[in-house]
């Protein structure tokens, strides 16, 4: 099996902070694939490894075992084909929005005219709704503004997939809710490949294609992957309306609250293949989805079917 | 409406300066009478005019302001080897501290950045810098001396010395402690060594640079006016051991002043490049 992006057995641990006694892995042994133009969000308590997954996407990181294919090619090392959107946005202050920008894009394309890197991050800068404020210093943005920056900086190198770090934990939730919308539009209109780590359900749902859960660290797991039913071409202020939301959101809090820490436990005597973690899709009839079994999982949740 | 804080400062300095005048003037113009008894009246004349009044070799504060006047009408008159304005005695001190400071910042800006690169050199050389760092410059006088064995050169070698551990510490310890962030940004754009250094790590870490070749150049300063009146010949340091020779309190006066001057304006270059490359976060 084979996706466009597919992480292959991949594990992390850290030496024992003693010094002495056997290494603590994070996460074990993980297996995932992405499509090309998935949104995909990864939900799970702090310590579970989330960032050090999406750090080994980057590149920042390596993993102890196992690895990473990117679009037919195992990865080494940061690369422009792999755009990062930092937590605290990390715009180099002593630069302005434009140089913010215009110092990815110079480095994407190195034998670009001065101009033409000009004009290509003004393009971005734009659609991320900061005209305006292109000399602007980080320091003399708001939060959002400077989130906003980090969006047309990742975007600008026209990467082949987005790696965004819980990108707007950080903001109040007027702003966030904007952001989501905005980061949403332009993803979907451009068909980007996302890979986002969030702690806020709703984020998770109005974004995500699929949600990857993973159990609580040390030894952290995908627990299930669940596909989001809500349809593609969702409405920031109405998604909430949908039927199917309920029992996505109640089957994904049920897991945060309980299911992350029991979820060894559940599967304990049952057979669980780590390379192909079960897709779950909350609320739908099992009958609904053709050609898969459905099974019942999940202590209180709504009727789920998986794909085991 | 009551003036504002700047102004009502000039103010009490302007308070502060005549009454310090003040005092000044009233301690020193008091004379004594004539030659004190019993004195022999050749004796009297090997002690000199200041001894037989008994007046005091402190001078008043008309006499230094008139002597700090004379200076600046005429700066740079050279009249022989002990004769000289004191702009040229200056030129000389600001020449030196000039040289072995920038031949410091040639030196401790590529070290500085080396070390802070690597946490293995940075620990390796931390025990020689700590050890270096707190030796007085001018106990490198005599080893200069007798290695370089020129005495204008030993100077400047140790206007060399002073400056170097401020401005390699802070260097060090600011293209080390570069945000881990920045570093993954450039990390992520596939930024070269070369680029990264100039375009993330420099500009990171100027502000911390700044600050200790502000640092720097103020013990440079302090150290310029010691060392030159050990080496002798020219400079500011040198007039004033010059001038305390010849018991001309008035000139030692008036070279202290201009030394803090020179001072003031040398921090102030310093703290305007630093606020310069300061950027707010």
């Amino acid at each position: 099996m084979s996706g466009y992006i597919a992480i292959e057995g991949i594990s992390r641990s850290f030496p024992s902070p003693t010094g002495s006694g056997a290494p603590t892995a994070v996460f074990e042994d993980l297996w995932f694939q992405m499509e090309k133009g998935e949104f995909v969000c990864v939900i799970g308590h702090s310590g579970c490894g989330k960032t050090t997954v999406l750090n080994i996407l980057a590149g920042l990181d390596e993993p102890t075992t196992g690895y990473v294919i990117v679009d037919g090619r195992e990865i080494a090392g940061p690369s422009l084909d792999r755009a990062v959107i930092f937590q605290g946005h990390a715009l180099l202050p002593w630069r302005s929005v434009l140089g913010n920008v215009a110092y990815a894009v110079s480095s994407k394309w190195r034998d670009w005219s001065n101009a033409a890197v000009e004009a290509h991050a003004r393009t971005y800068i734009e659609r991320v709704g900061l005209k305006g404020s292109e000399a602007k210093k980080p320091a003399q943005l708001s939060g959002g503004m400077k989130q906003r920056v980090g969006i047309a900086r990742a975007l600008s190198i026209e990467p082949k997939i987005l790696l965004m770090d819980e990108p707007f934990s950080a903001l109040d939730a007027l702003t966030r809710g904007t952001l989501q919308e905005e980061a949403r539009r332009i993803c979907v209109e451009t068909g980007q490949t996302v890979f986002m780590i969030t702690h806020d359900i709703d984020e998770a749902i109005y974004l995500a294609d699929k949600i990857v859960l993973m159990t609580n660290g040390p030894g952290a797991q995908i627990a299930e992957i669940v596909v989001n039913p809500l349809p593609k071409h969702r409405e920031r202020d109405s998604f909430h309306k949908h039927p199917l939301y309920y029992g996505l959101r109640n089957h994904l809090i049920d897991f945060l609250v309980t299911r992350s820490k029991t979820f060894a436990a559940e599967m304990a005597g049952q057979p669980f293949d780590r390379r192909r973690p079960p897709l779950v899709h909350p609320g739908v009839i099992a009958k609904a989805i053709d050609g898969e079994a459905g099974t019942q999982r999940g202590p209180s949740g709504p009727t789920l079917a998986a794909s085991a | 409406m009551r003036a504002s804080l700047t102004a009502r400062a000039a103010m009490l300095s302007l308070v502060i300066f005549a009454l310090f005048v003040g005092a000044w003037h009233i301690a020193t113009s008091s004379t004594g009478s004539g030659t004190p008894a019993g004195m022999d009246p050749e004796y009297a004349k090997l002690l000199g005019l200041g001894a037989t009044t008994g007046k005091s070799a402190m001078p008043t504060p008309l006499e230094v302001g008139a002597k700090i006047w004379s200076h600046l009408r005429d700066p740079f008159y050279d009249r022989g080897t002990n004769d000289k304005g004191i702009g040229i005695q200056l030129a000389y001190s600001i020449g030196r501290v000039a040289l072995g400071y920038l031949l410091a910042v040639m030196v401790a800006l590529p070290l500085g950045f080396l070390i802070g690169m690597s946490p293995l050199v940075y620990r390796a050389l931390d025990p020689f810098i700590q050890v270096m760092k707190p030796v007085s410059p001018l106990a490198w006088m005599p080893l200069a001396l007798y290695t370089i064995k020129d005495s204008g050169i030993s100077a400047i070698f140790v206007i060399f010395i002073c400056s170097l551990w401020p401005m390699l510490i802070n260097t060090a310890f600011g293209v080390a402690s570069v945000r881990k962030e920045w570093l993954n940004v450039a990390r992520t754009l596939e930024v070269g060594p070369v680029r990264r250094a100039f375009t993330v790590i420099l500009p990171a870490a100027a502000p911390t640079i700044l600050t200790g070749m502000r640092i720097s150049i103020g013990i440079a300063w302090l150290v310029i006016v010691a060392a030159e009146m050990l080496v002798g010949g020219t400079g500011i340091g040198y007039f004033v051991w010059n001038e305390w020779n010849n018991l001309s309190i008035t000139n030692v006066i008036v070279a202290i002043l201009f030394i803090g001057v020179v001072g003031m304006i040398l921090d102030l270059c310093l703290a305007r490049a630093a606020r310069a490359v300061t950027y707010p976060e």
